[in-house]
């Protein structure tokens, strides 16, 4: 990229005297870290500065006690690190809990997710009529304000009076108990497939059709063409698909706080809203900085092992 | 990558309290002085608080030449709000808190401590209900601000549907709770003994309080230490869980119920034939119950009083005033605390919003001499104790409360809550108590 932009300025000034030329030249260099300065900033404002800030809370032991003045939080040292990976201690073992509910949430969500995305993209690759209305149908979740979409969901699934148990003729509960898990992949799914739809209908638009046609003469079939062609080529899409999916739905806070209110209960309480609850409603911030501390690292090692494995794999191929 | 995003929210949140505009009034010298006001939802709606206040502090303006700007603050934002007004120190003059949080904000130490001083300036200690004024701070410090509304609990009841059963009078022990609550239980007309708000984390925990004290229960020790899996916590626990659960004078759907409305519309419905709740004639009568079959008593006590027992029917509810220890008008707050616990403003204001004076002089107005604020005036001046005024008190309401609400989930599934099970929920909830000490 640098290289293009390099190019243009220079071009422009070929008869431009030297010294001008070099000028216009190193001002060519700095113009896109200019420009990427005020990204930069905000970077750090809104990313990076909160999260030093969260690390460092997660080493005192800051409660309502201290968070008039910061500073005069007695330090912890390790010790919201080893309560919360104690797991005989209620903190460990509810944000094991916690964890082991959001390992569950995210394979079933984004399995789903993708499962529908993609067969919705492939059935819509051929012309039929209607096809538009139902591509854009697809896309209402997705368009939906995301606190009007859930809440509905909630009301849906109200044991007395919810729209679901009125249509299966049954009075389950929903929004308590075991069933409230699969409330929250429920409303997890409808509302992210159509982000699946999306990319890997973007990705289906770069195979070129002339594979499919050299296949068809070739006597390959629509599966078979599915398997030799539409996956292999949408493999690229699918990994940075799957790392968005993951790292949107392990961490997601919305839904479950939508749906169920700030007391999820325990069969859907994700790490998010057990951090949110020791943070905010327990008051006790350098517990839930610890969380999110330990959170942000499993989150990054699974990034890295992903990256690193699909990179090789890319490398392999090619 | 959005990740580690709980801890910065903190920090955001501080961020934003700092550079909004949620500092306090104007203080430049000439300038009238201009206090900040955070009131909390009391009303049917935020522009129904807005249209209830409004009057009054433009009549206390007029009188002080001191402008209030009043912000009213849903129930659901207002301890964060505080806490991030505390830790920036750009919060608002003058504010409501609820009372059962005194203790935990006045740890915060961001609050300007009432005493005897202060007391003074806004009519004196004597002049506050004893318990209202209890619940205002840790025993043996100052308060950390006064009571402005009060509250307290009742059982309310159906009279209709009491009649239908040949009841006629209210259950005066919980025994007779139980028993009058088995004979309105039928389950195929759709009509249930008793309403909860069994989802609802704080009313749960309300409860575990008053049962907990009535089953000799102290939930901390006097040092502060939490000790809520002793053995009367558990009875106190297992009693009310058992209410759906052995009793089964409860409709397991209530294990769904997070707000007051649909227990509210229980009772007018003729679903339900008691409830538990803070006086709320105005709400019933908003929902078109029809009032002459709305009665009210204290919650029972037990027949026998456990070891240790103590007769507590309610705890002291209510909403507290307070103000902000970084205001620049401590006088001018002060002044705007007097107006509102003056004995006109409380009349005023309690009537409208269907509570509880705070001061024993705005208790001759006509509208609490009636049969049901006189129950609920006794039940405050003679039964009522005060949460447990610790710093831990805001852990204490969310571990029990979402643990009676998990409680309540499993027994509408159809799993058991028994006593084990209960001692272990306490025992972690006393862990994370202590954790956060």
């Amino acid at each position: 990229m640098p290289t293009a932009l390099d190019d243009a300025p220079a071009v422009k000034a070929a008869g431009a005297p030297g010294p001008r030329r070099v000028r216009r030249k190193r001002r060519g260099v700095a113009l896109p870290y200019l420009l990427l300065l005020p990204a930069i900033l905000l970077e750090l404002l809104v990313h990076l500065i909160p999260m030093i800030a969260g690390l460092v809370m997660s080493f005192f032991k800051l409660t309502q006690f201290y968070i008039r003045d910061f500073s005069s939080a007695p330090a912890a040292g390790l010790d919201n690190y080893k309560f919360v990976l104690d797991f005989n201690f209620a903190a460990g073992k509810s944000l094991l809990g916690s964890f082991w509910i959001s390992v569950l949430y995210t394979v079933l969500s984004v399995g789903f997710c993708w499962l529908f995305g993609t067969s919705a993209a492939v059935l819509m690759q051929k012309n039929f009529r209607g096809r538009g209305v139902l591509r854009t149908l697809f896309l209402v979740p997705y368009a939906l304000p995301m606190y009007a979409a859930v809440i509905t969901w909630s009301f849906m699934f109200q044991r007395d009076t919810g729209l679901v148990n009125s249509l299966l003729g049954i009075d389950s509960f929903w929004l308590i108990g075991d069933n409230s898990f699969w409330s929250l992949v429920v409303v997890s799914v409808w509302r992210n497939w159509p982000f699946a739809f999306l990319i890997v209908m973007a990705g289906l638009q770069n195979i070129p059709g002339e594979l499919y046609e050299a296949a068809a003469i070739d006597g390959a079939g629509w599966w078979r063409q599915f398997q030799a062609i539409t996956q292999p080529m949408l493999r690229p899409v699918n990994q940075v698909l799957l790392l968005v999916l993951f790292l949107w739905t392990f961490n997601d806070f919305n839904t479950p706080y939508v749906l169920f209110g700030a007391s999820a209960p325990k069969e859907a309480s994700l790490i998010s809203i057990h951090i949110y609850q020791s943070s905010f409603v327990t008051w006790n911030f350098g517990l839930g900085s610890a969380m999110s501390v330990l959170l942000l690292l499993f989150l990054l090692i699974v990034s890295t092992v992903y990256l690193g494995l699909t990179s090789r794999r890319r490398n392999a191929v090619v | 990558m959005r990740i580690g995003k709980i801890a910065p929210a903190l920090v955001l949140a501080l961020a934003a309290a700092a550079t909004t505009a949620c500092g306090g009034g104007d203080t430049s010298s000439g300038a009238p002085k201009e206090l900040v006001y955070w009131a909390s939802n009391q009303g049917t709606s935020l522009d129904n608080d807005k249209a209830v206040l409004q009057p009054e502090l433009d009549k206390f303006e007029q009188a002080s030449g001191i402008k209030v700007k009043l912000e009213v603050v849903p129930w659901t934002d207002l301890l964060n709000r505080i806490l991030a007004a505390t830790t920036s120190g750009k919060g608002p003059d003058v504010l409501n808190i609820g009372n059962t949080w005194s203790a935990s904000l006045q740890a915060t130490g961001a609050f300007l401590p009432f005493d005897d001083a202060a007391l003074e300036k806004v009519g004196g200690k004597s002049r506050f209900v004893g318990p209202s004024l209890a619940a205002t701070g840790a025993s043996g410090q100052p308060p950390v601000g006064v009571p402005l509304y009060g509250q307290a609990y009742g059982l309310y009841y159906n009279k209709k549907l009491f009649a239908e059963a040949g009841i006629t009078k209210p259950p005066a022990t919980w025994e007779e709770l139980v028993e009058d609550g088995k004979k309105l239980t039928k389950p195929d007309k759709g009509q249930w003994g008793l309403s909860l708000q069994a989802g609802q984390v704080t009313e749960n925990s309300h409860h575990a309080a008053i049962l907990g004290a009535q089953q000799g229960a102290q939930f901390f020790t006097a040092e502060g230490k939490p000790q809520l899996a002793s053995d009367p916590s558990v009875a106190a626990v297992q009693q009310f869980v058992d209410l759906m659960q052995k009793d089964k004078i409860v409709n397991p759907s209530n294990a769904e119920y997070a707000d007051t409305a649909k227990s509210l519309k229980d009772l007018s419905d003729g679903k339900a034939a008691m409830f538990m709740n803070q006086a709320s004639a105005g709400s019933f009568k908003n929902i078109g119950m029809d009032m002459a079959n709305l009665g009210v008593a204290p919650i029972p006590l037990p027949a026998a009083a456990p070891p240790n027992g103590r007769k507590v029917t309610s705890f002291v509810a209510g909403i507290n005033m307070s103000v902000f220890k970084n205001t620049k008008n401590p006088d001018a707050a002060l002044d705007f605390v007097k107006f509102m616990v003056s004995a006109p403003e409380q009349a005023l204001l309690n009537k409208t919003y269907g509570s509880l004076p705070t001061v024993q002089d705005a208790y001759s107005d006509a509208a609490f001499q009636t049969e049901d604020v006189k129950v609920f005036q006794g039940v405050l001046a003679n039964s009522a104790e005060p949460m447990p005024q610790v710093p831990q008190e805001s852990q204490f309401e969310t571990l029990i409360g979402t643990a009676m609400k998990a409680m309540f989930a499993d027994v509408a599934a159809g799993k058991p809550v028994d006593a084990a099970k209960i001692r272990d929920q306490l025992n972690q909830a006393d862990q994370q108590i202590a954790a956060g000490s």
